[in-house]
């Protein structure tokens, strides 16, 4: 059975029809609901959340929630978030810094050993740090960083996907040639890696930086374990802690959790196109 | 690797010979040593942060791990022996926790990997098309990618609640469950709580492997599919004859990180517990991970002794199950290698 319909066009060049944007919008909206219900539960009273039919539409009580999570003792709700845009600051600013230079030294300079070294860097990829985190906590006793921000920073100050990410973008973007002709003119590596290197890697620097941003914010394992039961709480931890004690309070709960949602949604919302590139292309290069 | 490198050129040959031409008021190769250091050994450094924190933060800690599973390590009893030996190993063998939190854990795992690569593969066809703003709708299927597992789980534990929870209502709207005595209590056996869990698991990684489907869908060459135009195949027969088995490396790849994430499972677990503090997943353990066990074996009853050694028992299962769920994934989507 022939279908006329189909006239040997790729997929991506066939105009999209009703029924692609009808199963997309139902997409959209399994992707979008549970963001607008932690928003209704936020704003909600008690009364609200205990009727039939649950409540669909936000209420008036944002502000009165939000005050509670705020003033809540042991919880530190505005010392966490303050936390969590410094320990997601400190780590994406690293990591741009130290894998765009490690980048560039495996894309563009010569030295014994950078290939076997490059090699082992995507061995590493592989490596699910999670399973270390037993003897990370010992470390981390040894060195006294248990309970501090320095315990959640330094493992995150590198990572291997960086290296890997921004090697793949300098060699496709900088031109050998560039390279050389500066250094026929005298420019030092560094003066090569500032003037041209940096300005032409700014995308992959921006998808980089959103990316590391968004999963350093998110992390939750590790800060639960070294920071949990300390004055200086991740947000995740905080969020956790609003959650904890035998009467959990969802309205409350869901406040904070949405406080500490926002940040992300606006990251979306601004890069969203490059969190789009990011991640397909890491999906063709790996 | 890649071939093309800057070869620099060599002043530092002719450095030395301009220098011993006699204009030598300035002091003589300091500039050469210079330039000889930036050429041969700056790279080092600019690679060496990565290795050195990486090493201490990553790689060490790993290792470190398999010294700590061969010692008794109890944080409120350090008067124990230094070394337990393989104590730690065979113990677990005899841990009925241990056996149960990896039911729990490869049950939602394979409740939630498969929907959600299926899905994952629905949702790509349905964005390779050519579609009005474009951006916004894979802008739009990445909204629970950036949402905290944190705060999405704590929705979802509202949607899940017996009495008041979404989830009933809807369910008891078309007929199943009900409300009061009837609803449906998500937390007291397996199969349920497996639902739920595997439920937020799936929402919340669907889009990402949609974009990494959608990445390989458009890198497949536009006349494989005139080809198959000719040969009639509609649209549904397209994506699984054409589509597939053409972006396979990306399906493995989807595999391999949905399995090693899979099995690693730990927020939603942790909070979807009405008392997430014990860690137990459950009253009795319904649906605690491994993940979720080490943790309350290491934290919670302080033996990181043992906890280390279930890591290592929980690594050699992730490397076993990749490989296992490579080869099947290789089958199953019409790969020939």
């Amino acid at each position: 059975m022939r279908r006329p319909a189909l006239s040997g066009r790729a997929p991506q060049d066939t105009p999209a029809g009703l029924g692609t944007y009808l199963l997309l919008s139902l997409t959209f909206l399994f992707a979008a609901f549970p963001l607008y219900w932690m928003f209704v539960i936020a704003t909600s009273d008690d009364e609200a959340l205990a009727k039939l039919p649950p409540a669909v539409v936000p209420g008036d009580q944002f502000l009165v929630n939000v005050r509670e999570v705020f003033s809540l003792q042991d919880v530190y709700f505005a010392a966490s978030l303050v936390n969590s845009v410094i320990v997601s600051t400190v780590v994406t600013a690293s990591v741009l810094f130290f894998c765009s230079l490690a980048g560039f030294a495996f894309a563009k300079l010569r030295f014994r050993g950078s290939n076997a070294l490059m090699l082992l860097v995507v061995l590493t990829l592989t490596v699910p740090n999670q399973l270390g985190i037993v003897a990370l906590y010992i470390v981390m006793g040894r060195l006294g960083w248990n309970g501090t921000l320095l315990a959640v920073i330094a493992p995150g100050l590198v990572t291997a996907f960086g290296v890997f990410y921004m090697r793949q973008f300098i060699v496709n973007s900088v031109p050998d040639e560039l390279v050389e002709s500066a250094r026929v003119d005298g420019a030092t590596t560094m003066r090569i890696y500032r003037s041209i290197v940096l300005p032409a890697i700014r995308p992959a620097l921006a998808v980089l930086g959103l990316l590391t941003f968004v999963a350093t914010w998110n992390d939750f394992q590790w800060p639960l374990i070294t920071l949990s039961g300390t004055d200086y709480p991740t947000s995740m931890v905080a969020v956790s802690d609003l959650a904890s004690g035998n009467y959990v309070i969802y309205r409350r709960v869901l406040a904070g959790a949405f406080i500490a949602t926002v940040p992300l949604l606006v990251m979306l919302f601004v890069g969203g196109r490059q969190i789009v590139r990011g991640i397909m292309e890491g999906a063709v290069k790996s | 690797m890649s071939t093309t490198r800057a070869v620099p050129p060599s002043p530092h040959r002719t450095g030395p010979e301009r220098d011993a031409s006699g204009a030598g008021d300035r002091s003589p190769g300091w500039r050469d040593r210079l330039y000889r250091f930036d050429l041969r050994y700056l790279p080092y450094l600019m690679v060496a942060p990565f290795f050195l924190l990486f090493g201490v933060f990553g790689l060490f800690p790993l290792l470190f791990n398999g010294v700590v599973a061969l010692r008794n390590y109890r944080l409120d009893d350090p008067t124990l022996p230094y070394w337990a030996g393989l104590a730690n190993f065979t113990r677990l063998g005899g841990d009925e926790d241990f056996w149960n939190a990896l039911y729990n854990t490869f049950g939602i795992f394979l409740l939630s990997s498969v929907p959600q690569l299926l899905l994952a593969l629905v949702v790509a066809s349905l964005l390779n098309r050519r579609l009005r703003a474009q951006t916004w709708w894979r802008v739009g299927v990445l909204l629970p990618y950036v949402t905290p597992i944190v705060a999405s789980t704590m929705v979802f534990s509202v949607f899940f609640s017996r009495s008041f929870g979404m989830a009933n209502w809807l369910l008891a709207e078309v007929g199943i469950g009900g409300t009061g005595d009837a609803a449906i209590d998500w937390r007291a056996d397996k199969p349920h709580a497996w639902i739920a869990i595997a439920t937020m698991v799936n929402w919340k990684w669907i889009g990402y492997n949609a974009l990494l489907y959608l990445a390989a869908m458009q890198s497949i060459p536009r006349d494989v599919y005139e080809a198959s135009a000719i040969d009639g195949a509609g649209p549904w027969r397209q994506l699984w004859r054409i589509t597939v088995p053409m972006i396979q490396p990306v399906i493995v790849f989807t595999v391999v990180l949905s399995t090693i994430g899979g099995l690693q499972l730990f927020t939603e677990p942790m909070l979807f517990d009405l008392n997430a503090q014990a860690a137990t997943g459950g009253p009795n353990g319904e649906w605690q991970t491994i993940a979720q066990l080490i943790y309350k074996v290491g934290w919670k009853d302080l033996n990181l002794g043992y906890a280390a050694a279930m890591s290592w028992a929980l690594f050699l299962i992730i490397l076993l199950v990749t490989g296992l769920n490579t080869l099947l994934t290789n089958r199953l989507s019409g790969g020939r290698r």
